[in-house]
């Protein structure tokens, strides 16, 4: 048994749990294209959660803030994108490559600066004033939540807002027999190269040097003369625009956006993080493709059992590992 | 140091106590008793949240979730076995023990992690729970609910006293008849719960909990358990919301995620003890009375005022009944702000001051 311990631990440990659901359900869905489609969406899937998660898990772990209200980002860019994008209608359905792109990074790019104004807009006013008490840090935030998605509800109306898509992000491409949606294939490598992003400067600059000292222990660095409040603000705001990112991509995802989606994808924020453990963003990224693959093979192989599957797994990985897969070291 | 109520609290809590027992025979209309019916189920509901929140010091947001067990235990049972006084039984205790189930399950799982951790799976537990009922539509049906027939006794039609007439009989201009019956059973099991739960916080228990809220590690070192006490103050605030489900269910004579299980109830109960003011029981009682008011009459207000001011630029719109969660929870923010002691809480902290 230790053996076998010592083998798993070294080809890469938890990291390899997604390959083994993958590799399970490979044999109970038993068609091989059917299982890539399906594979292709949950990873898709799984980087637009993590493009949502990774700020909350970062902040949790450098200021032990929890914002409850981390899905009204969410909400915010999937709504400031579909209404760049709609307003853009022409651009969007130009034969033009260049219009198209130009329109979708508008729309991204405008769900992002809104992130990050709102970002700072909510750490200074909502939550500076409860630093250190969770317990009015969880009814402010929740109450600031329900004022973000009423303001949403109060601009767009409660009626479902259709998304236009790029057109060079329409249609699928078919290898084989498996079809993948382009969509799908690039909210998956847009997921990548954030994550790839996102390990580079945590891992390789100076500020990611800074950030990871802060959450492993934020009175040390503050000792040694850093303003770990100013870096607190900067990753706050980083992660309210890939929040609103993730938000923007998801909306293009689902085509058809109504003010609920914040609250219903903060429960799949919240799973994913706590899965992952709270404070680290290779736990988030492993928590975010597992809670995308098992939702996609779930709901493929026993559809009743699919909103539930994502409860399941997190009962299961909290037995396991109360502290979820890969903490933050603490 | 002991933490006082005013008198002012107190005598306001009477006074609002006088009124429910008496709210019957002084306003008359449907709606009224509706209102009054609402203020003692709520009061319940809050009070035992406050356990939690105010005494314990534990965020769950899977209050309704239990509220919704104990809903939906008495309504399939009526709706399955017909009226009568067996399945409220039966319907309550199932609800109670799914209740059980559930919040140990809960508790276990996650209150020895961070207190975080579990405000977020109460939250999703909730969420699923939600989903289910909707989804399981031949057991709740789904979105519509179930509507169904109380016991005997409440209908409007049974005669509690006859005069010579064989008519209903009268008292100070009311008629004694099932709907009475009906408002006096939800006020009464209320007000059991309420003194229940009043006892327990006056208890050796009680102290215990609010040690575990002031200084876990202290409590801890004292020796007392503290995963042990959370997880029991965790399943007695669901056992009392589970009930206070099955009497609103008993009431209402219908059952439906609206009603029962929606999250906007838990932002109610959120807000009731906020503004009442979270750590004392008497709180619970200010603050559901004042939001049910509101929701009932200040909605109202802001849907006539709204009228009213039809032709003016932006007003209306602000005003509008639809806006009203909007401000709901400005109000919430600015009172966790502000008046984290909540209107009983400021008021007794006043007291002492002066």
């Amino acid at each position: 048994m230790d053996k076998l311990n010592e083998t798993i631990d070294r080809l890469g440990g938890v990291y390899l749990l997604p390959v083994a659901v993958a590799a399970v359900c490979f044999v109970l869905i038993g068609a091989p294209s059917s299982w890539a489609t399906l594979t292709v969406a949950g990873l898709a899937m799984g980087m637009m959660i993590f493009l949502m998660a990774s700020g909350l898990s970062l902040v949790f772990g450098l200021m032990d803030v929890l914002n409850f209200g981390h899905s009204a980002f969410v909400s915010l860019g999937a709504f400031i994108a579909a209404s760049v994008l709609a307003s853009l209608g022409g651009w969007l359905g130009s034969p033009s490559l260049m219009l198209n792109i130009a329109a979708l990074v508008a729309a991204f790019g405008a769900a992002m600066v809104f992130g990050l104004i709102a970002g700072w807009f909510f750490e200074t006013v909502i939550i500076k004033p409860v630093y250190s008490d969770h317990l009015r840090q969880i009814l402010i935030t929740m109450g600031a939540l329900i004022v973000v998605e009423e303001l949403i509800l109060a601009i767009w109306g409660g009626t479902p807002f259709s998304v236009g898509r790029p057109a060079f992000l329409e249609g699928a491409f078919v290898i084989g027999d498996v079809t993948i949606e382009i969509y799908r294939f690039f909210a998956f490598m847009l997921g990548l190269i954030v994550y790839a992003g996102l390990y580079w400067v945590l891992n390789r600059t100076r500020l990611g040097l800074l950030i990871r000292a802060g959450v492993e222990n934020r009175e040390m660095v503050e000792a040694l003369g850093f303003r770990i409040d100013r870096l607190f603000i900067g990753v706050f705001m980083a992660g309210s625009a890939l929040a609103a990112l993730g938000g923007a991509m998801w909306a293009g995802y689902e085509t058809l956006i109504t003010p609920h989606l914040g609250a219903d994808m903060m429960i799949v924020v919240f799973i994913v993080v706590i899965i992952g453990g709270l404070g680290s963003v290779q736990g988030t990224l492993l928590g975010a493709i597992m809670v995308g693959l098992m939702s996609n093979y779930v709901g493929f192989l026993a559809p009743k059992l699919s909103l539930a599957s994502n409860m399941l797994l997190m009962m299961v990985i909290l037995l396991w590992r109360p502290n979820g897969l890969k903490p933050a070291v603490k | 140091m002991k933490n006082q109520t005013s008198p002012i609290v107190k005598l306001a809590v009477l006074a609002i106590a006088a009124a429910l027992l008496f709210w019957p025979f002084l306003f008359q209309d449907v709606r009224s008793i509706q209102v009054a019916a609402r203020i003692c189920v709520f009061i319940v509901l809050v009070a035992s949240y406050d356990l939690l929140i105010g005494y314990t010091g534990i965020v769950s947001f899977a209050h309704t979730m239990f509220f919704g067990f104990g809903s939906y235990g008495a309504a399939i049972a009526l709706d399955r076995m017909g009226a009568g006084w067996t399945p409220v039984l039966l319907g309550g205790l199932a609800g109670v023990a799914v209740s059980l189930v559930v919040a140990v399950a809960v508790g276990l799982l996650s209150l020895r992690v961070k207190a975080i951790f579990f405000a977020m799976i109460t939250l999703a537990a909730a969420s699923v729970a939600l989903v289910l009922a909707s989804q399981l539509s031949g057991l709740t049906g789904g979105e519509d609910g179930i509507t169904y027939r109380a016991p005997d006794l409440f209908k409007p039609a049974t005669k509690l006293l006859v005069d010579e007439e064989g008519k209903v009989a009268s008292l100070f201009g009311v008629r004694l008849n099932g709907k009475l019956a009906a408002y006096y059973f939800v006020f009464v099991s209320s007000l059991v719960l309420f003194l229940a739960m009043l006892r327990l916080v006056a208890s050796p228990i009680g102290t215990v909990l609010k040690a575990i809220r002031e200084n876990e590690a202290r409590a801890e070192a004292i020796g007392y358990r503290v995963v042990a006490y959370r997880t029991f103050v965790f399943c007695i605030a669901a056992v009392i919301a589970s009930l206070a489900g099955t009497v609103y269910a008993v009431w209402l004579k219908y059952t439906g995620p609206e009603t029962a299980l929606s999250f906007d109830i838990m932002i109610d109960i959120l807000l009731m003890v906020v503004i009442g003011g979270m750590g004392t029981m008497w709180g619970a009682v200010i603050g559901a009375t004042l939001m049910v008011l509101a929701q009932y009459y200040l909605r109202d207000l802001m849907g006539s005022a709204s009228e009213a001011l039809a032709g003016l630029p932006v007003l209306p719109d602000i005003l509008s009944p639809d806006r009203w969660l909007l401000w709901l929870g400005i109000v919430f923010i600015l009172l966790v702000y502000f008046f984290p002691k909540g209107i009983a809480g400021t008021l007794s902290a006043r007291g002492k001051g002066a």
